[in-house]
């Protein structure tokens, strides 16, 4: 019997000074690794995979931008809260 | 196409084109057959880029103060291991069937484009030209290796031959011939293919645009002249000239064992200049009675760390076993100006002819310099080997030189080597200051080679790189005969042994004026040693210095060039 795929959603405000640049886009391409899900971040207009650094910074998402995580599989709600804990943090810089 | 020829015969067969990651990557497509290999490239490459990465990083990371840059190569890391980036350069190679290198450059340009448009992103695009070279010098160096492991020999083209470049190329029995975009007469691509005796073009501008790696090709070295995909007849006609090529150079051959004597019973020493040990193989079949200049550079233009003691070693006491005895004349180091190690970050000099080159260097960078003493040293004792300084411009420099050769030789002997402890030890004369002192040297030196290449220019201060003033560059003008009269009679009075190592030594025009000046011993490439063996053996020693003593007198090089082109036309017509 087909089961509906387990997903989970949450919108995240980007805090630190420097936003989604290089370093932050490969702690979450490292943290969504840990994570067998299919993770995407997107800014509104413009989607990305959270295995594709490149995507993530073409999000252009400075600080105070608000991003929507969608996390689709098993883990789907870890993988959601251990990303919006590193937003939160912000990604361990300032 | 057409463009300059810059060494002489022809060879048939598929081109190979070597792309070089610090330049500017021509758009170029493959064969269908070749997607697959193409892309399996790329793979490769971006894997190689990565792992290279993490090393770096770990190595960062473990110095003082080098977590910002572990940092920024974490961003690079991260890039390089988007899946959706290398899809999309693999779909690029399918679609339009461009190279690896092309498709590389052309998927990262279009993001660069995308990060120059958003204010948040445009100081990330230098990391994205930093990550794309990266994976573009995997692409070209997995070429390099593939060289290596050919299975039937190609036709190398290039945007431009750089030393390092060339230094890689040490299968050279895989190549064919040379054909460049860029190049003069006297290009590093000119001078590597007429050591190796094989025929080469330059200038021709955008060949390696226009050639398909894999595409056949005829490569004309005497006329200048490259066609791509010839058809039936234009073979045909090639293999004929080659043909009575082939019977013109075994013609030559049979000089190899005659000795290079004049007619009335002078013998004069002919030496081979070498770029590579592997051209030591042509060097004993042309008949070669030495090396007169064993160029060291290769081993540090290969990219890659610099060679150490033990490696440069193995080289040198190879090339002295080879040579069972006959003399051979290791130069130190010559890096500099147009050698430019481009591994090296070197900031670049304004001026680098006049500039930390050479003999400078050596000096100032004692741990590239004394390996090299300690491995010439050690391997002295395996054949018969001198040593050679380059661009010694005052007797302080050669002072300095000697003196760190016998420091050299004593903490080899207290290590329990064996050394030849008296090696001679010979000065290159390139300079007008190293000529006008030439009294002063020989007394400190046990020989002098005149490297005219670089005299003529410091003496006519003439680039002969530079095509505005390359016309101005002759080993024939007053000036640099002057000169030479006074290097080689200086050499004489002191009882010093004196060689002619530059171009000139091989120009058979120049062969009686050379012999007339008192030199009898010249040093060239291997390819030219059967023909000035053929003039030597022609001509007579009174008529050598009647040459000569007419020349020294006349006043401009135009003069000297019609009056030797018309001397040398009687004794061998063909060879003008």
């Amino acid at each position: 019997m087909p089961t509906t795929p387990n997903t989970c959603e949450r919108d995240a405000e980007i805090i630190n000074e420097q936003g989604l640049h290089a370093r932050p886009v490969m702690r979450i391409v490292d943290l969504a690794g840990r994570f067998r899900c299919r993770i995407t971040l997107s800014n509104g207009s413009v989607s990305a995979d959270a295995d594709s650094a490149m995507s993530m910074m073409l999000l252009e998402a400075a600080k105070g931008t608000r991003l929507r995580i969608v996390a689709t599989g098993d883990d789907a709600e870890e993988a959601v809260a251990a990303l919006v804990q590193l937003i939160a943090d912000k990604f361990n810089e300032d | 196409m057409r463009g300059i020829p810059v060494s002489q015969g022809y060879c048939i067969g598929k081109a190979l084109v070597l792309d070089t990651a610090e330049r500017w990557i021509p758009k170029r497509t493959v064969p269908p057959e070749h997607v697959a290999h193409e892309q399996d490239l790329v793979r490769r490459a971006f894997e190689a880029a990565t792992e290279e990465i993490r090393q770096e990083r770990e190595q960062a990371r473990a110095r003082v103060g080098g977590d910002v840059v572990a940092d920024i190569l974490g961003g690079h890391e991260a890039i390089l291991r988007d899946p959706k980036l290398v899809m999309q350069v693999l779909e690029v190679i399918a679609d339009k069937q461009y190279s690896a290198a092309f498709a590389t450059n052309l998927v990262m340009l279009r993001y660069q484009r995308r990060f120059e448009a958003a204010d948040f992103l445009r100081d990330r695009v230098r990391d994205l030209v930093d990550i794309k070279r990266r994976v573009v010098r995997h692409i070209v160096g997995e070429t390099r290796q593939e060289l290596a492991e050919l299975s039937e020999p190609v036709i190398i083209i290039a945007h431009d031959l750089t030393p390092s470049q060339t230094a890689g190329l040490e299968r050279t029995d895989k190549v064919l011939g040379f054909a460049t975009d860029l190049g003069g007469a006297t290009s590093h691509t000119a001078i590597v293919a007429r050591g190796l005796g094989l025929p080469a073009v330059v200038g021709l501008d955008n060949i390696s645009s226009a050639v398909t790696p894999g595409d056949r090709l005829i490569l004309d070295g005497t006329h200048g002249v490259v066609i791509i995909e010839p058809d039936e007849a234009q073979v045909a006609e090639y293999r004929a000239q080659e043909a009575r090529r082939d019977v013109m150079i075994r013609s030559l051959e049979e000089l190899r064992d005659l000795p290079a004597e004049t007619r009335d019973g002078v013998c004069v020493d002919l030496h081979a200049n070498l770029e590579f040990p592997d051209e030591l193989d042509a060097c004993t079949r042309r008949g070669a009675s030495g090396v007169g200049l064993f160029r060291t550079e290769f081993m540090f233009l290969r990219g890659g760390p610099d060679p150490n003691e033990e490696e440069q070693f193995q080289v040198y006491r190879q090339v002295a076993e080879r040579m069972e005895g006959k003399p051979v004349v290791i130069r130190t180091v010559d890096l500099g100006a147009d050698k430019y190690p481009q591994h090296r970050n070197w900031e670049p000099e304004p001026n680098p002819f006049l500039g930390l080159r050479s003999i400078r260097y050596c000096l100032r960078h004692r741990e590239i310099f004394w390996p090299q003493l300690r491995a010439i040293l050690r391997a002295s004792i395996h054949g018969n080997i001198r040593i050679m300084f380059p661009l010694i411009t005052r007797l302080m420099e050669l002072r300095q030189a000697n003196y760190l050769l016998r420091l050299a030789m004593e903490e080899l002997e207290e290590e329990g080597f064996e050394v030849r402890t008296n090696i001679p030890v010979g000065v290159m004369i390139e300079t007008p200051s190293a000529a006008l002192c030439a009294a002063d040297l020989a007394r400190e030196a046990s020989f002098f080679s005149i490297g005219t290449n670089d005299l003529i220019q410091y003496t006519l201060a003439v680039d002969r790189t530079n095509e505005r003033v390359a016309s101005l560059y002759s080993a024939h003008d007053p000036a640099v005969l002057r000169l030479l009269r006074m290097i080689i009679r200086q050499a004489g009075r002191q009882k010093v042994g004196v060689s002619l190592c530059g171009e000139m030594a091989g120009d058979p025009v120049s062969t009686m004026l050379l012999l007339g000046l008192g030199l009898r011993n010249l040093s060239m490439a291997t390819g030219r040693i059967p023909e000035i063996k053929k003039m030597i053996r022609s001509i007579s020693m009174s008529e050598a210095q009647k040459v000569a003593r007419r020349v020294l007198g006349l006043e401009t090089e135009r003069e000297v060039v019609n009056y030797l082109r018309e001397e040398t036309r009687r004794i061998l017509p063909d060879v003008v």
